[in-house]
């Protein structure tokens, strides 16, 4: 034994009068860290009720629960997480997920109460005392579960875009597509805000199985026009895709534009395996626009004989004359209308309601009617002067253009206008060689039209001048010109707290001359076809109808639908009113049959 | 006691019971699976010749919550909150030898200040480690004193774990493709002055428990592994170092940022309880050494997660891996063979604990005082729930 080994231990008492290590609970409070995995904290103001903290919670220990206050909101599910502590383990996995970023975690671990059931909660609807708490666990910047940024789109450079008229946006290429479909984090909040419903997580689901043939079928379930949906869409669903609130949209129009070109028309037949029966009724429909055309196609399903009434030598509408070749090549618009055609829809081409054939004369011969005509008057400036033939108007301009005509825009073009029809009519202009200006009486940020679409007008060289507002047209001195008194605008807020108004500063007046001046201010419906007796039981107020559930009137077997009958007046609207129509008008035809059918036509 | 030489000795734990128990001279005894003296959840049944066990049976199973199947079960990432709960003292392995196995298969590359956080987490949760086993094999000697230290210091070391992972236990904090986050303002500064007091604290074990004519009585001589037994056995890590062999993961293949710091294989010759326990002494220092190399060398930006895909549906590409680093007790493994879904087709973990605590402690139990059998069992160093995967 060694002496100093017995000796050593005795150490032990040097540090016998330490303070103690260990703190008195519940006099001393022990903070958590200031990154600690507490208490769960949520803004429910911010989140949206996506369900992705429900949906990667590997413990099921997240519901998604009701809450009335955020119920109808816009992309808001109305639901909020509720966590039940009988199963959490902290792992914060639900924070790292939430794309609203509105989850993270207070400090706090210590909770105590009699009630067990108060462990089971709804984070920031049901008071806790820390939800106010600035410290706890949230996502580190640069971390991610899901890649932020969005796959690039390759377009043509604008100095040869403007060369032509061929498509800008090149499509995807299949690695581009199935890294895009990746970051997809599934929680439908799209589909919700889709006018069509569309089922779109399962059909980038689709992408990133390499299913592209299921995704067709998917997509054709609520829209017949995926091809030009896939390149035009106003995509309601990316502007509230929950991704896009940290992080950048996943591009859910490319992605349908991917699948579809991956197949070929040839195939669609085979793939879609749509059967046409015969119900031996016969459906009326006026106008072979998207609203039309989609109509059309979910009644062949039905069984129902369909004519359609157009009054063009094409079918498409604005799709096919009011949307340059350049956003939706005509062969891709055809690939739509094509496929619809084959199931043996009857088009009447260059045949006008009330002109040709009376609207009386189709009640009397048709079991019912469909009624889609667009709106295809262009709205006036209300200005002086504005009859002079160089003023042209902007659906003309587009429409000349898409039926292979010069509308002679000249070589210095004024665009009136801040919509998609402006723009459009300022890109086409610039392909013809014109140096284009464009003046709008609002902001660009007010501007109606895509914000692509403004971004891409400026970079092909179209002069944007803002907070302008035409007050004169004037003779020029050549018959070929024309000139433009514009003044400048001031906006001023509006009281009642509406959007701010431009108002006209008389001393700041500016005259131009141009070639001619593209007025595109809008555009209204066209509806002389329709007798004033008619026209009264239509129940029209501002030129547009107001049909009820089923897009049907008070006038017997009259449907109505697309930009004539929505406020919304774009094609995924007319789209998805032709597919409501067409449920309302089988219901009409088989009243017996209603739940098999409304099954069938999903 | 005879040595054990040669591979079908070892087989020895599995012949017939020799022991006649009616005849009144032996004692059956089980130890654990709650007891002070055992590691974790399991039991010895012993029996007892007077106080000297003649034999010892292990039985686990009251762990198992059958993590390997439940993984089966769950997307990758979901899988990551899952692994740290194989062994409860040390959750950082686990971690990242899963994101490892994904990364190996997956070809994805963990960027360099995510691989000084990860050897940081790793030398830490090390540090933590050991300290806990000091104060499991003293108070499986009686003395509670150092075990109070220890265990107080540990808890130092996982306060910064709580600064730097959200936890003190469960830390999930390397993901696939990275960590979640980085170092807090002023960790450095607080994890170093720890370090320099952790230096003093192990000076003072040292003097109290080390050097100490008690301790010295007991372990010396007890759960003797000889070199001869160290492969028959599948002995690794310290127990495989005091037994003579320089073997060290890090050292012998190295992983993370392991070859870029300067440290050398400890290793002894005795092979009984004290020289492990000494050799664990030294790795705690090398460990407190590493610590402060890391923090000199890691950088202070840059990024720490890979470029992944979405996590939240990850469809690992279809491969078979074997991934392994050395944790306190030796060589850690995981086997991870994965289909081409979202879901991982098998996960075998291997920790140094099954063989340790099952055939060598059968074996070394043998012939050992009673009293002394939670020294041994705490000696070898083993945690259950990684037998009971």
């Amino acid at each position: 034994m060694n002496l100093k080994d017995l000796l050593s231990p005795f150490y032990v008492w040097q540090r016998a009068f330490e303070k103690p290590y260990t703190s008195i609970r519940p006099i001393q409070e022990r903070p958590g860290a200031a990154a600690y995995r507490g208490f769960h904290i949520n803004i429910s103001e911010e989140c949206i009720g996506c369900g992705t903290c429900h949906k990667i919670c590997q413990n099921d220990a997240i519901d998604m629960v009701r809450v009335e206050t955020y119920e109808g909101r816009s992309g808001d599910s109305g639901l909020r997480p509720r966590f039940d502590y009988g199963r959490c383990c902290w792992c914060a996995l639900c924070v790292d997920m939430c794309p609203a970023g509105s989850l993270r975690m207070s400090n706090e671990y210590t909770w105590i109460t009699s009630d067990p059931t108060e462990f089971h909660f709804t984070a920031g609807v049901e008071h806790t005392t820390w939800q106010d708490n600035p410290l706890g666990y949230h996502r580190a910047e640069g971390y991610h579960l899901y890649p932020p940024k969005r796959i690039e789109m390759e377009m043509l450079p604008p100095e040869v875009s403007v060369q032509s008229f061929d498509e800008v946006v090149a499509g995807y290429s299949e690695p581009q597509a199935l890294l895009e479909a990746d970051r997809c984090i599934e929680c439908g909040i799209c589909v919700a805000t889709c006018p069509a419903h569309m089922d779109v997580p399962d059909y980038i689901r689709s992408i990133r199985d390499r299913d592209y043939e299921k995704g067709l079928q998917l997509m054709y379930r609520t829209n017949p026009f995926p091809a030009t949906c896939g390149r035009i869409c106003t995509r309601r669903c990316e502007s509230v895709c929950p991704v896009g609130i940290q992080g950048e949209a996943i591009a859910i129009r490319w992605l349908k534009r991917f699948i579809v070109d991956q197949i070929q028309p040839q195939d669609y037949a085979r793939i879609l395996a749509d059967q046409t029966g015969n119900s031996g009724h016969r459906v009326a429909i006026i106008g072979a626009g998207p609203g039309g055309l989609s109509a059309a196609y979910y009644l062949r399903k039905q069984g129902h004989a369909v004519t359609v009434f157009e009054a063009q030598a094409s079918a498409g509408g604005m799709l096919r004359y009011g949307v340059p070749s350049y956003r939706l090549p005509d062969a891709d618009l055809d690939k739509d209308i094509n496929y619809i055609v084959s199931l043996g829809v009857d088009i009447r081409y260059n045949t006008r309601i009330g002109k040709d054939i009376r609207f009386e004369q189709l009640l009397q011969d048709f079991d019912a009617l469909f009624l889609s005509t667009g709106l295809s008057v262009p709205s006036s400036m209300r200005i002086h002067g504005e009859e002079h033939p160089r003023v042209l108007s902007g659906l003309q301009v587009l429409a000349d253009v898409a039926s292979g005509r010069d509308p002679g825009v000249g070589q210095k073009v004024a665009v009136i206008g801040g919509g998609n029809v402006a723009m459009d009519a300022a890109r086409v202009s610039r392909r013809l060689g014109a140096e284009v200006t464009i003046l709008y009486r609002r902001r660009i940020a007010d501007m109606p039209a895509d914000t692509e679409e403004i971004h891409e007008s400026q970079e092909e060289g179209c002069h944007i001048v803002t907070q302008a507002i035409p007050v004169e047209i004037i003779a020029a001195s050549s018959p070929q010109q024309v000139s433009i008194k514009w003044g400048e605008a001031e906006m001023v807020q509006d009281p009642k707290g509406g959007r701010p108004r431009p108002v006209l500063q008389e001393d700041r007046m500016h005259v131009e001359t141009y070639d001619c001046i593209i007025s595109a201010i809008g555009q209204g419906s066209d509806l002389e076809f329709l007798s004033k007796e008619i026209q009264d039981q239509l129940a029209i107020e501002w030129g547009k109808f107001a049909p009820g559930e089923y897009q049907h009137t008070s006038l017997q077997k009259v449907f109505v639908g697309g930009d004539v009958a929505n406020r919304t007046a774009d094609a995924i609207s007319a789209i998805e009113d032709g597919h409501h129509a067409a449920r309302g008008i089988d219901r009409f035809l088989n009243p017996d049959a209603r739940t098999h059918t409304d099954q069938e036509v999903n | 006691m005879t040595l054990v030489t040669g591979h079908s000795a070892a087989l020895d734990f599995a012949q017939p019971d020799p022991v006649d128990l009616s005849s009144g001279k032996y004692v059956k005894l089980w130890q654990g699976p709650q007891h002070p003296g055992i590691t974790g959840n399991m039991s010895l049944e012993l029996v007892l010749d007077g106080d000297t066990i003649i034999e010892c049976k292990t039985h686990v199973g009251y762990l198992h919550r059958g993590f390997e199947k439940l993984m089966e079960q769950r997307t990758f990432i979901q899988n990551f909150t899952v692994v740290c709960r194989i062994a409860v003292p040390e959750p950082a392995f686990n971690e990242y030898l899963y994101a490892a196995a994904i990364e190996a298969i997956s070809g994805v590359q963990s960027p360099p200040r995510a691989q000084w956080l990860r050897t940081l987490n790793l030398e830490m949760m090390r540090l933590a480690s050991f300290l806990m086993w000091i104060g499991g094999q003293g108070g499986a000697f009686g003395q509670y004193t150092v075990a109070n230290w220890s265990l107080t210091y540990r808890d130092y070391v996982l306060d910064l774990f709580e600064e730097m992972t959200g936890a003190r236990i469960y830390h999930m904090y390397m993901v696939p493709g990275g960590v979640r986050a980085g170092l807090p303002a002023g960790f450095e500064k607080r994890i170093l002055k720890l370090m320099d007091d952790t230096d003093k604290l192990l000076d003072q074990i040292e003097r109290v428990m080390y050097n100490n004519v008690v301790f010295k009585a007991r372990a010396k001589g007890l759960g003797v592994i000889t070199r001869e037994m160290v492969d028959p056995y599948g002995v690794v890590g310290p127990n495989a170092r005091a037994s003579g062999f320089r073997r060290d993961l890090r050292k012998d293949e190295p992983y993370l940022v392991y070859d870029q710091l300067d440290f050398n294989v400890i290793s002894g010759s005795a092979g009984d309880a004290y020289e492990r326990a000494y050799l664990r002494l030294q790795e705690t220092r090398q460990s407190v050494n590493l610590i402060r190399q890391v923090i000199a060398g890691a950088p202070s930006d840059g990024p720490f997660q890979a470029d992944m895909p979405n996590l939240l549906h990850w469809k690992v590409p279809a491969g078979e891996t074997y991934v392994k680093a050395e944790c306190t007790r030796g060589e850690y493994g995981y086997y991870m063979v994965t289909d081409g879904t979202e879901i991982v087709r098998r996960v075998h973990v291997r920790g140094p604990s099954y063989t340790h605590a099952i055939a060598l402690m059968e074996r070394l139990a043998v012939g050992t005082n009673i009293a002394d059998i939670a020294g041994l069992m705490v000696s070898l160093h083993t945690y259950p729930p990684e037998i009971e995967r």
